[in-house]
């Protein structure tokens, strides 16, 4: 570096200034290619991030597309089995109600057909004769003329008149209370009408309801098919908040399970041992994992051939009779496998004891404390029988890991589209801004690069202005011969001004 | 890609992965050898090795090995193992081995009454490593529980190598000597002798004399 240094003289600054004024004059004289290197690297990278970003956004584009089939098609299944469950809720309403209708039917004949006897039977009563007040009183104003045979026949028939009337008015009597009883006994009748009347009303309305219900996924159901934002928007929202809503109950499934594997695994050495390994795990541990992943495997079949969730296609569309065997044997494994979990459980109190007791034995526990634990003996049932029913239990909670397994599943497809589309997105934005970046980088190059060889472009500059400036003071001086030379003049200045007008690209 | 195929997938990954760690992989299991030096007034300090071997029943597991010598005049013997087992791989049944092997260390050490004459340290640790190599573990301890002074009988020949590949030596509670006082040179060429004897052989050494820190005897890997 020294001998660069002092190369043109050994007084460095001399030498260095050498070796400036021969860069600049090289890099002056490499101006040109040296620029049309920068700006079409610039360019072409900027050309090869743009096309890259365009590419991706088209990508993104396909993705979201994509993506919005998937969702439609997804929400399409999920509404049509929401029709298909309201329709058979329905059908199960009709069934179970509507059945009985012919019954309710005859039931409110017949209760009609009472009232209306009933009322019929009230009707017929006997009158009050009206003319017997007249007779009587007719017989009473009879003159007797003193003749007393024929007042006592007066009297006596105006008595026997009496006396009908009497009897007559009891026997309305009695019948006007015969009515009243008839009409007593409508009453419950009556009320029959009216809860029948009230149980048809009843089952109009919840038939009324569930029609409304079914009106209202049979609009979704428009909408999805149709295709439209607002669909799309709520079944996105929708599917992320089942994303963290599944994988939050996941998570503590996956607790329990955890939970679960802590319970079986010690025991489990006794049945494979302790020492054996597959792997850098235990044979033991696998085993206490096998079980789990059965039993959560039960529960997915379980629930699927319950038709609670729709994973394995296979089972879903079995026949009837099939599907009943086969959620049986399920169940029946299942219950199986918890109840070798409550044994293991119980196996693994007694194996802790066991160990504790050998503990002690080789720690050498005095007697006071020996008899300290021995106290609490009487309590040992308790966590003997808390994990026997958590290995019992355990089991038939991470059955129901399959509703949440599947919200997952489903979910994530979404989810994952999302994050994609957005990554692609991210690339595509930062892709163009780097080309833009790369090109104004090339373009400052430039400018740096002018900006190093100012010195011998300052003396181009000047050394044109001041040819300019003699051509236009050339150009004012009259000039006999201006006639016949004017047409080289004006080749010659507008080949001067081609050449300033391509240094002026150059610098451009 | 049905959600069927994508779980068969996901299932199928890790458990592929777990599987591809099958095959024959090194034993994992433990095999200590202790000696306990029964010469003289160290018969005294039997009460502290009791304390070791049920520091080490209570930390070994299923599978791993013990055995517990004496260190006599003639310690190249299987009459001096005082007691060996390999715990059965069912741990109720290993708790049972290890209280049985308590049970014979207990009636040991209640019936000595007399120290050995001479300390014959390398025929027991001939006989430690002879057994565990035999043992196949994983890890091989032989922890020696003695002052280190050996005191051979006349016609015994004991200088020679010994081979003790992968083995780690753990010497406890070696004990100074009235002359080790007087010239505590002695205790330190004593230690340094016997370093250069193990790592000669190929084996590991190691001493520990404070056993409140015996949760270092075994190195957990």
């Amino acid at each position: 570096m020294d001998a660069l240094l002092t190369l043109w003289s050994a007084n460095t600054a001399v030498s260095a200034t050498v070796w400036l004024l021969l860069a600049m004059t090289l890099l002056y004289f490499g101006r040109k290619p040296a620029h049309s290197m920068l700006r079409t690297t610039g360019e072409g990278l900027r050309n090869v991030l743009r096309l890259t970003s365009r590419s991706l956004s088209q990508l993104e584009r396909h993705l979201v597309k994509r993506n919005r089939e998937v969702l439609l098609a997804a929400a399409r299944n999920d509404a049509e089995r929401r029709i298909e469950r309201e329709f058979t809720r329905i059908q199960a309403l009709v069934a179970r109600d509507l059945s009985g209708y012919p019954a309710l039917h005859r039931d409110i004949a017949a209760a009609i057909s009472n009232i209306e006897d009933t009322y019929r039977e009230s009707g017929e009563n006997p009158p009050l004769p009206p003319a017997w007040s007249e007779v009587v009183n007719t017989i009473a104003a009879l003159p007797s003329h003193g003749d007393p045979a024929v007042a006592k026949v007066l009297n006596n028939i105006k008595g026997a008149v009496e006396d009908t009337h009497k009897e007559t008015l009891k026997a309305w009597q009695n019948s006007a209370a015969q009515r009243h009883k008839l009409l007593s006994k409508m009453q419950p009748e009556w009320r029959t009408l009216n809860d029948k009347a009230d149980a048809v009303a009843a089952t109009v309305d919840g038939l009324d309801k569930r029609t409304h219900q079914l009106d209202k996924q049979m609009a979704q159901f428009e909408e999805i098919r149709r295709g439209e934002d607002s669909a799309v928007r709520s079944l996105t929202s929708s599917s992320l908040t089942q994303f963290f809503i599944a994988g939050l109950v996941l998570t503590i499934a996956v607790m329990g399970g955890l939970i679960n594997f802590q319970l079986i695994a010690l025991p489990m050495s006794e049945m494979v041992g302790g020492t054996s390994y597959i792997g850098a795990l235990k044979t033991s541990d696998i085993a206490a994992l096998v079980i789990i992943l059965i039993e959560i495997a039960m529960g997915l079949f379980l629930l699927e051939s319950l038709r609670i969730t729709r994973l394995f296609p296979v089972i879903s569309s079995m026949d009837d009779r099939m599907r009943r065997r086969m959620m049986v044997i399920s169940l029946t494994i299942l219950c199986v496998l918890a109840g070798i979990e409550a044994s293991l459980a119980y196996m693994r109190d007694l194996l802790a004891l066991d160990r504790e007791a050998l503990t002690q034995s080789l720690t050498g526990v005095t007697a006071a404390a020996g008899g300290v634990a021995a106290s609490h003996a009487e309590f040992r049932w308790i966590p003997s029988i808390g994990q026997m029913v958590m290995g019992f239990i355990l089991p038939f909670a991470l059955a129901f890991i399959a509703i949440p397994l599947e919200s997952f599943i489903h979910s994530l497809r979404t989810v994952l589209g999302l994050l994609l589309v957005g990554a692609i997105r991210a690339v595509s934005v930062a892709a163009r801004a780097l080309g833009n970046l790369l090109d104004h980088s090339m373009k400052l190059l430039m400018s740096a690069y002018d900006l190093l060889i100012m010195i011998p472009l300052s003396i181009e500059r000047l050394v044109v202005s001041l040819r300019s400036s003699t051509e236009a003071v050339a150009d004012a001086i009259p000039d006999v011969t201006a006639t016949d030379e004017q047409p080289a003049r004006k080749s010659r200045k507008g080949r001067r001004s081609k050449a300033d007008d391509d240094t002026a690209a150059a610098a451009a | 890609m049905n959600i069927v195929q994508k779980l068969l997938v996901a299932t199928a990954l890790p458990l592929s992965l777990v599987l591809s760690g099958c095959g024959e992989t090194a034993p994992k299991n433990k095999a200590v050898y202790l000696l306990i030096d029964t010469s003289g007034t160290y018969t005294q300090e039997l009460h502290k090795a009791q304390a070791i071997i049920n520091y080490l029943l209570a930390n070994l597991n299923s599978g791993d090995s013990i055995a517990v010598a004496r260190i006599d005049s003639g310690s190249f013997s299987e009459k001096d193992i005082l007691a060996k087992t390999t715990f059965d791989m069912r741990p109720s049944t290993a708790n049972d081995q290890k209280r049985s092997f308590k049970q014979a260390i207990d009636e040991f050490a209640n019936n000595l009454k007399h120290g050995s004459a001479n300390t014959d340290i390398t025929g027991g640790m001939l006989q430690a490593t002879e057994y565990l190599n035999e043992t196949g573990a994983g890890e091989k301890y032989v922890f020696i529980f003695s002052d280190l002074e050996e005191d051979l009988p006349d016609d015994y020949t004991r200088d020679f190598p010994i081979s003790m590949d992968n083995i780690h030596v753990v010497a406890l509670n070696v004990t100074k000597l009235r002359s080790d006082n007087i010239d505590p040179r002695d205790y330190l060429n004593r230690l340094d002798n016997w370093q250069h004897r193990v790592t000669e052989g190929g084996g590991d050494w190691r001493v520990l004399n404070d056993l409140e820190r015996m949760d270092r005897l075994i190195v957990s890997n």
